[in-house]
């Protein structure tokens, strides 16, 4: 076991990433990514990394450079958050079709309008037909752990896939922990320099951002789809890897005291604690209550979520985000229709909760379980809205 | 002028086929598109007015006219469009455009 | 039958003969932007990546399987080529400092049309050459949105007509003038800004050569002649070429350290603007006073650029 520091998690991002050897960032800042933008440039400017530092004018512009960056074979983060992400956005579905391993840190936050700064996952989930590697983290040692693995997961001559990492806004971002830093050493083990699969440098002409003509695009399409899939075997592998080397192990589908839960809560994010310690209460109180925490979301694990969810007859789904006048919370909605065939399959409630930065308690929680029990219609709600 | 002419499927016909990100490794193997076709008009030159300037060679915007053995510019017919531009720009007028009959 | 002016060392068969953009391209007949292409990726030479924007360039050279391109080439958006040309002169930077790839200069280019610079592309142009990175960016100007249907853009020019500013019977074309995107880059302290047109093939590589020689950003605007979107004859292109520079509608200059310098003769009169416009179809619906108005704004411009020519100070 290594040595334990209190760090900001924001900035121990910085710090995980400045161990990876990158070679160019291209960070805009925004609120509350705007503690990982201004390390990172700490970290440079002081020179105890060789990279470059883009100072870029705005988010599409720093993943446009990242992508440029990426393309010459150097090894790229960039992060940001909500608006930016959402300004990102057209640019993000090219990054993942070029097959460019670019990393970057999301600081979760509501997209506007109204305009707020805090704490929710409404900034991801547009981005999820986009074709990046989705991963969400829960407390500041996972920033950590993940925000390292996700360089070897993207550069994976299997994977070759952009990675996104998401960190609850302040909730996370600013939230001082005791973490444990792997040495240079060792992430120089863990994490060797990156074989691109093709470069531009003149050594090797090729050409890269091709146009589709109808004939051959779905054809296109369905091979960056599958490439998306397979990496999950990739991430699984790459977990395994850390935690031997590490004595972290992580899963894809995290749970806790599922095995003979009759009811599960799903959780993404750094509420997962928070709905842990409900369970715990509830489990004193003899309910038969469990945790499910959805680590990986694109590629979406539905055969580990089916393993997890098994024998439970209530799945509550803790959606932070809305598809307004759609079928509910996107996750609810994605497992709904994931498990529609499957006999057996549990209740499916869904709850919008933690919105804009809405704390999210214990006691809250446990209020969700007692409601789902009373729920008598099946759509979505507003879990604690003043009406 | 393309280098090498490579036999190319137009494209790749099964989904597992095609290059990740649609990455093309064969620099300048457009060249395997004769655009020739497209003409109405095809130049002719007179050898005899030629002066070996070698303006129409660099006003051409396929690239397709060539210096030949005995130094006189030659548009290669299998890419010239027919635009005209080499006719208009020589200036002994060694050029002409004649209709392409078809 | 045309005179050719202005010779000095004129010697086209001179010029390196190897080509960086092969044949078969699907360019229109008589392109004048791909002529400048060519001329340009010519004058380059070897060690160059290249960054390009979506636009008439990038369709006629890259439909999968095959490309145009036989420099290290990527195309990523409309809008972000200046943004993608400065990841890539990072990365290069980078990886050439840590020793992961060879240890020789490879100068990153930036191109795109009128839209993707002047327009929809000006931010990340400006942040591009504000944060100085070794990047030369060709704005290859046909005056509208010529790919997506002749749209018009800030580069179209007074007057003239485009689809989505047509000759209407109660507005007459375009309703403001061309936005000047070299002064904008004068403006940034770009070392090296630089107009150029493909009729005059050898300033126009000279040009590139010092741009290329540059230790950081330097900015080409190039007039790209455009026989279908003006409604002209293919034939005329490099005539037409001619024509906006005698006229004194695209004079070519070039701005060094802030001293400004004109690079073609400096005639005693301009030739009158109605030289240029009458072949034009997208000019066809303009008066005799229209045209007056047009020459009176052309003086003023090129008086304007005398001006600076006599006036600025290297910075």
């Amino acid at each position: 076991m290594g040595k334990r520091i209190g760090m900001e998690v924001g900035i121990a991002a910085a710090e995980a990433v400045a161990l990876c050897n990158i070679d160019v960032a291209a960070v805009y800042p925004i609120t509350p990514q705007s503690h990982i933008a201004e390390h990172m440039a700490d970290i440079i400017h002081d020179g105890r990394i060789d990279a470059e530092f883009i100072t870029v004018e705005s988010e599409h512009s720093s993943i446009s450079a990242c992508a440029g960056a990426s393309a010459t074979g150097a090894r790229v983060y960039t992060a940001t958050s909500s608006q930016g992400l959402m300004l990102m956005h057209e640019i993000l579905p090219i990054v993942s079709a070029m097959r460019l391993p670019v990393v970057m840190g999301n600081a979760n936050r509501a997209v506007s309008g109204p305009l707020n700064i805090w704490n929710d996952h409404t900034d991801i989930m547009p981005q999820r037909d986009s074709g990046w590697i989705c991963l969400f983290t829960e407390n500041g040692q996972e920033v950590i752990d993940l925000s390292i693995m996700a360089f070897k997961i993207a550069e994976d001559p299997e994977v070759m896939l952009p990675t996104v990492v998401n960190i609850d806004g302040f909730q996370l971002t600013h939230m001082i922990e005791p973490l444990e830093f792997p040495t240079q050493a060792q992430v120089n083990k863990f994490l060797p320099d990156r074989k691109p699969f093709a470069t531009l440098h003149p050594d090797n002409p090729m050409t890269m951002g091709c146009f589709n003509m109808p004939d051959v695009f779905t054809e296109t399409m369905k091979a960056k789809d599958t490439a998306l899939r397979n990496s999950k075997k990739t991430i699984v592998k790459v977990f395994n890897e850390w935690g031997k080397q590490f004595g972290r192990k992580y899963n894809v589908v995290e749970t806790y005291k599922a095995k003979d839960a009759e009811t599960l809560i799903l959780t993404m994010g750094s509420m997962g604690e928070t709905a842990s310690i409900a369970v715990d209460e509830l489990r004193k109180a003899g309910k038969k209550v469990g945790l499910v925490k959805l680590r990986l979301w694109r590629p979406f694990p539905v055969d580990e979520l089916r393993a997890a969810i098994k024998g439970c007859k209530t799945l509550i789904v803790m959606d932070r985000a809305i598809s307004f006048g759609g079928a509910g919370g996107p996750v609810a909605t994605e497992i709904k229709s994931l498990l529609f065939h499957d006999k057996g399959r549990p209740r499916i409630v869904d709850f919008l909760m933690g919105l804009g930065g809405r704390d999210v308690t214990v006691e809250d929680f446990i209020a969700m379980v007692e409601r789902a029990k009373k729920k008598k219609d099946e759509t979505y709600e507003y879990y604690g809205v003043r009406e | 002028m393309a280098k090498k002419k490579t036999e190319q499927k137009k494209w790749p016909e099964k989904w597992h086929e095609v290059t990740p990100g649609c990455m093309v490794f064969e620099p300048g193997n457009a060249a395997n598109y004769k655009t020739g076709s497209w003409k109405a008009q095809r130049p002719v030159l007179d050898t005899k007015k030629c002066i070996k300037c070698g303006m129409c060679y660099i006003f051409c915007p396929e690239a397709c006219i060539q210096e030949d053995a005995e130094g006189f510019f030659q548009a290669d017919l299998g890419y010239c469009k027919g635009c005209g531009i080499c006719a208009h720009e020589c200036w002994p007028g060694a050029i002409a455009m004649v209709e392409e009959e078809e | 039958m045309n005179t050719v002016q202005n010779f000095e060392i004129f010697a086209p068969k001179l010029v390196d003969r190897k080509e960086y953009f092969s044949a078969g391209h699907r360019a229109c007949q008589g392109c004048g932007e791909v002529l400048a292409l060519r001329l340009l990726l010519k004058a380059l030479g070897e060690d160059v990546v290249v960054a390009n924007a979506t636009g008439c360039m990038e369709i006629i050279s890259t439909a999968y399987p095959q490309t145009a391109w036989l420099h290290p080439y990527i195309h990523v958006a409309f809008e972000n080529a200046a943004a993608v040309g400065s990841g890539v002169e990072a990365g290069l930077k980078a990886l050439r400092r840590k020793g992961k790839i060879a240890d020789r200069d490879v100068k990153t280019i930036a191109i795109a049309g009128d839209g993707g610079t002047a327009d929809i592309g000006l931010q990340a142009l400006s942040g591009a050459m504000e944060r100085g990175h070794d990047m030369i960016f060709f704005c290859l100007d046909n005056e509208a949105y010529m790919n997506t249907g002749i749209q018009r853009s800030s580069a179209t020019p007074f007057m003239a007509a485009t689809t989505t500013s047509p000759a209407g019977e109660a507005i007459p074309g375009q309703r403001t003038g061309k936005k000047n995107v070299p002064e904008i880059m004068v403006a940034h302290k770009v070392p090296y800004v630089a107009t150029a047109c493909p009729s005059y093939p050898i300033d126009l590589i000279n040009k590139v050569k010092k741009a290329k020689a540059v230790k950081g950003p330097a900015y080409i605007h190039i007039f790209s002649m455009c026989p279908t979107g003006w409604r002209c004859a293919s034939e005329i292109t490099v005539k037409l070429g001619r024509l906006v520079v005698e006229t004194g509608v695209f004079p070519l200059y070039e701005v060094e350290n802030g001293k400004y310098r004109i690079t073609m003769e400096i005639p005693e009169k301009l030739r009158p603007v109605g030289d240029y416009l009458k072949p034009q179809g997208r000019f066809r619906h303009l008066s005799p006073s229209n045209i007056e108005t047009i020459q009176g704004r052309v003086n003023r411009e090129w008086e304007i650029l005398l001006n600076k020519v006599e006036c600025m100070q290297p910075w």
